[in-house]
């Protein structure tokens, strides 16, 4: 039986904890009698058969009928699936993108249906390769499907292949991939790692144009999102979900193909099995492969070490899989994701910590920049709560992470242009967005290198840092331990070289003898704070 | 009367060469510069007068010259020995101050008629500057019968002379000289304006004061400057640029507010309308070919010298380059004005006297790793340097 995550108060006894610092790691000694620590639950136990819950999803579906019985002979049907930024790390092989679409498309063939487009719903993101998407549907899938043109990534930026579908009752321009959008059926099929994920957000968002991205992807709307893993309490959602309702009354059917993965992130192979492991249970194994893994890594160059970190895929266990109509199924799945993720917490804190590891959804193959830094720390970390705040209006959060003021130039060109000129300007995430995302939104050589290459859109970066404006707006102070100075200067956050550097700077904002909350991910925690 | 004296010692020039190519500004110790006492200088004719130099800047072609690299373009130009210092405010026999406009136009040599180009008012395009009663000397600084402001006298035309309003520092009067330069270039690019887009390399004492005037000539276009110092991006902002880079990063900003694609090898498809190079060294001059919008203007106010390129994108991309030497009477009038506005005698980051000329120079040569602007001599009694 899996033991659920916990709260630990830290006293003279606990030993120190470890801490994620990029493509590395810290043993931080935590001070005793004010600090917790927030563990996340061990992995659920994942399904025994998966591609029987596979069948058993698709045909006995929520408030829908089954699919066989929605697949007809000369009809249009499109298959879209989230993109390379989840899950984190990559999956083991096979994918469960791959098994469900794999299902699907057995379905598809005994129904008849020769007219199938499969489309990787990356919204602004950057491309998939030919590897990334033979990873996440199988080399059949793609064999069968992308000679012919047939599997390929959606293009937010492609006039041609976009269908304007209407506006919400807030004016919300929606404008989603026109071969989905006029598509008998459109599945979707989906992982959702976190409470954020899926739901109407998954066409509304991942087959999108900018001119419709924007509507949601903006500072007033990730203020109001508290926090945006909470779906009933995020802005972001409120929005997805009335243009939900536009996409479905312009007739285009959805059926939701959802699943969730457990915690399973480091497997049981050492020495990365330590990184899951409470701190006290270590045995002397585990300790010595720790050691020497540190060791390790501190003679490796960065670029080597990323390549190390990069190739890791997680053997995650498959514990749901849903499908029908998205809001019913989507019910469903954030609980399971809640099953996962959620931890009780008594109250806020004064500072919050939190070590920041190698990966978060933009970096996958690619560099952890500063902005996705500033993003993973304030946009996802901070917002892994529902109720409120883990620490208080005008704490202090400190991250460890090294920071470097590197960036993947085919990856995120747009983003060395933002942090280079627009935080050179301004952090103000409200200034930013009215003085500059235009300029970066219609910039024609980024629209090039999107449609192209393998670039995030030029507003990406930007989405990067709205992504923080609630944590921004909410704290007193944002500390960087271990960073480069210079990045996290640029970055408006304070730089330390140690953690306890880093409480001392947080006293002149919180005062003495704060309290301190660590959430240890990952694997993926987040708190409920009552 | 102790003066700097430049002196024709071409084994001197040559260690100056050395030396300053392994460091800025060391040519001032082992080369031909040297403080000597010289005699009273004639006045050339009656109407001449004498200046008791107050502030001497030392501008960027008085250390092209200290460190032995001055083009030789100049020989025949400069007569020797010559007392550096074009960048003056002094005191007349009357006691009223005035500023130096050092160019030695047909007038001044007692030319008649003058030149078409001093007829036209355009001094600083003078034809006869090696001839008439004066010695070969484009300016005074570089001419032996003038003297020049690294001295506690030399001896000007009237018409190189420009008074001083009361209310104005010699600090900011200092300024006027090279202020002139850059208000001659913003008249240059104003007059093919107007530009939706600026860029001005170079964020010392020259690129300062350019984006400045070219502040006050076009409110409206955008100014991006590059600045290699904080202090000097800091200054670069205050004095009107709109956005202040770093030199790494310029192509990357023009790329990026043009909407420019990018070749391979980094080249831009476009670029801005004008660039105004205030360094003037090959790497900027580079730079400034890479940013230039086809059927642009590359405006060198920088002193070049021997300079390799490659003009391919020149020719490719039908822009120009043009030089941008000194300034009329009208940009030394206008100048004046923009000193006051703008209080530019903040810009005059250390004075020494001719006693320290070497630590000056050194000074000056590195002025912005050092968080300095301009550096200038400083000839006034102490009882008066408070003016």
């Amino acid at each position: 039986m899996p033991r659920p995550g916990f709260v630990l108060d830290v006293d003279k006894s606990t030993p120190p904890i470890l801490f994620h610092h990029g493509e590395g790691f810290r043993l931080e000694k935590l001070p005793a009698d004010r600090t917790r620590v927030i563990y996340p639950g061990e992995p659920l136990d994942a399904l025994d058969d998966v591609d029987a819950e596979i069948q058993r999803a698709l045909l006995d579906p929520l408030d829908m009928d089954p699919l066989p019985t929605l697949l007809t002979p000369g009809m249009k049907l499109t298959i879209a699936f989230d993109d390379v930024s989840l899950p984190l790390p990559p999956m083991k092989r096979p994918d469960i993108r791959q098994r469900v679409i794999e299902a699907v498309l057995d379905m598809a063939a005994t129904a008849g249906v020769d007219d199938v487009h499969l489309i990787a719903a990356l919204a602004l993101h950057r491309r998939m390769t030919e590897d990334e998407l033979r990873h996440a549907v199988g080399d059949r899938v793609y064999d069968a499907f992308a000679p012919q043109g047939a599997l390929y990534n959606h293009d937010a930026e492609d006039p041609d292949n976009l269908a304007f579908l209407g506006e919400t009752k807030h004016g919300e321009e929606v404008e989603i991939n026109k071969r989905a959008a006029e598509s008998d059926l459109l599945i979707y099929v989906n992982i959702n790692i976190v409470s954020m994920d899926g739901g109407h957000k998954s066409t509304a968002t991942g087959l999108a144009s900018y001119r419709s991205i924007k509507h949601h992807h903006n500072v007033h709307t990730m203020e109001h999102s508290k926090s945006f893993m909470d779906r009933h309490n995020s802005e972001l959602h409120h929005s997805n979900w009335r243009m939900g309702k536009v996409i479905a009354d312009a007739g285009v059917k959805v059926f939701q193909i959802e699943t969730t993965i457990n915690n399973d992130t480091f497997g049981d192979a050492l020495p990365m099995s330590v990184l899951a492991k409470r701190e006290w249970e270590w045995s002397g194994k585990d300790r010595v492969a720790f050691v020497g893994m540190q060791q390790g890594l501190k003679r490796l160059p960065a670029s080597t070490k990323r390549k190390i970190f990069q190739g890791h895929r997680a053997p995650y266990g498959v514990t749901s899989v849903s499908a029908g109509a998205i809001e019913p199924v989507h019910e469903k799945t954030l609980q399971h994701c809640f099953d996962q993720h959620l931890v009780e917490v008594e109250g806020q804190t004064d500072i919050l910590t939190m070590g920041l590891p190698y990966i978060c959804p933009y970096n996958v193959n690619s560099i952890m920049n500063p902005i996705l830094v500033m993003c993973l720390g304030l946009g996802y970390f901070f917002n892994m709560y529902r109720g409120k705040p883990l620490v208080r209006e005008g704490g202090v959060l400190i991250m460890t992470h090294p920071t470097p003021w590197e960036f993947h130039p085919v990856h995120h060109p747009s983003y060395i242009d933002f942090f280079e000129q627009v935080l050179a300007d301004t952090t103000d995430p409200k200034e930013i967005e009215q003085k500059w995302e235009k300029q970066f939104a219609e910039d024609e050589w980024y629209r090039h290198l999107y449609r192209t290459s393998y670039a995030y859109h030029g507003v990406h970066p930007f989405y990067m840092w709205y992504w923080g404006s609630h944590a921004l707006k909410h704290l007193g102070r944002v500390i960087i331990v271990g960073g480069d100075k210079r990045a996290v200067h640029r970055l408006g956050f304070k730089a330390a070289s140690t953690l306890n550097d880093a409480f001392e700077m947080a006293e002149d904002v919180v005062g003495r003898h704060p309290t301190i909350t660590h959430l240890k991910n990952p694997p993926i925690v987040m708190a409920d704070v009552k | 009367m102790k003066a700097l004296r430049f002196s024709r010692k071409p084994g001197r020039y040559v260690a100056a060469g050395v030396a300053g190519r392994l460091a800025a500004g060391k040519g001032a110790s082992v080369g031909p510069l040297k403080l000597v006492d010289v005699d009273d200088l004639k006045l050339p004719a009656d109407d001449w007068v004498r200046l008791r130099p107050r502030l001497a800047g030392i501008c960027g072609s008085d250390l092209a010259t200290i460190d032995g690299h001055s083009s030789r373009y100049f020989e025949p130009i400069v007569s020797f020995p010559f007392t550096p210092g074009h960048e003056v405010v002094g005191d007349l026999e009357d006691g009223s101050r005035a500023v130096l406009i050092p160019i030695l136009s047909c007038v001044t040599r007692g030319i008649d008629p003058m030149c078409g180009a001093c007829s036209a008012g355009r001094t600083n395009r003078c034809g006869r500057i090696a001839f008439g009663h004066l010695e070969p000397g484009l300016q005074t600084g570089f001419c032996a019968d003038t003297g020049g402001g690294w001295s506690g006298e030399l001896v000007a035309h009237p018409s190189q002379l420009l008074p001083v309003p009361e209310d104005l520092s010699d600090e900011a009067a200092v300024m006027v000289e090279p202020l002139a330069c850059a208000v001659h270039a913003a008249r240059k690019v104003a007059a093919s304006g107007p530009h939706q887009r600026i860029a001005v390399i170079g964020s010392g004492t020259l690129g300062l004061l350019t984006i400045a005037a070219l502040r006050s000539e076009d409110p409206f276009g955008t100014i991006i400057a590059t600045g290699k110092y904080p202090h000097q991006q800091g200054l670069a902002k205050a004095l009107g640029a709109d956005q202040v880079v770093s030199p790494r990063t310029l192509p990357r900003v023009v790329r990026s507010l043009t909407g420019a694609f990018v070749l391979d090898g980094g080249q831009l498809t476009d670029g801005v309308e004008v660039v105004v190079d205030c360094v003037g060294s090959e790497a900027s001059l580079t730079q400034a070919l890479q940013v230039v919008a086809p059927g642009g203007q590359i405006v060198v106010v920088g002193m070049p010298g021997h300079t390799a390129l490659d003009l391919t994108s020149l020719w490719h991309r039908e822009s120009t380059i043009s030089g941008c030497y000194a300034y009329t009477r009208s940009d030394f009038e206008r100048a004046l004005e923009l000193a006051q506005e703008h209080d530019l005698g903040r810009l005059v980051s250390a004075t020494y006297p001719l006693s320290r000329s070497t630590e000056a120079i050194e000074h000056a040569a590195n002025a912005g790793a050092r968080g300095a602007v301009k550096i200038a001599f400083d000839l006034r009694k102490p009882a008066k340097a408070k003016r």
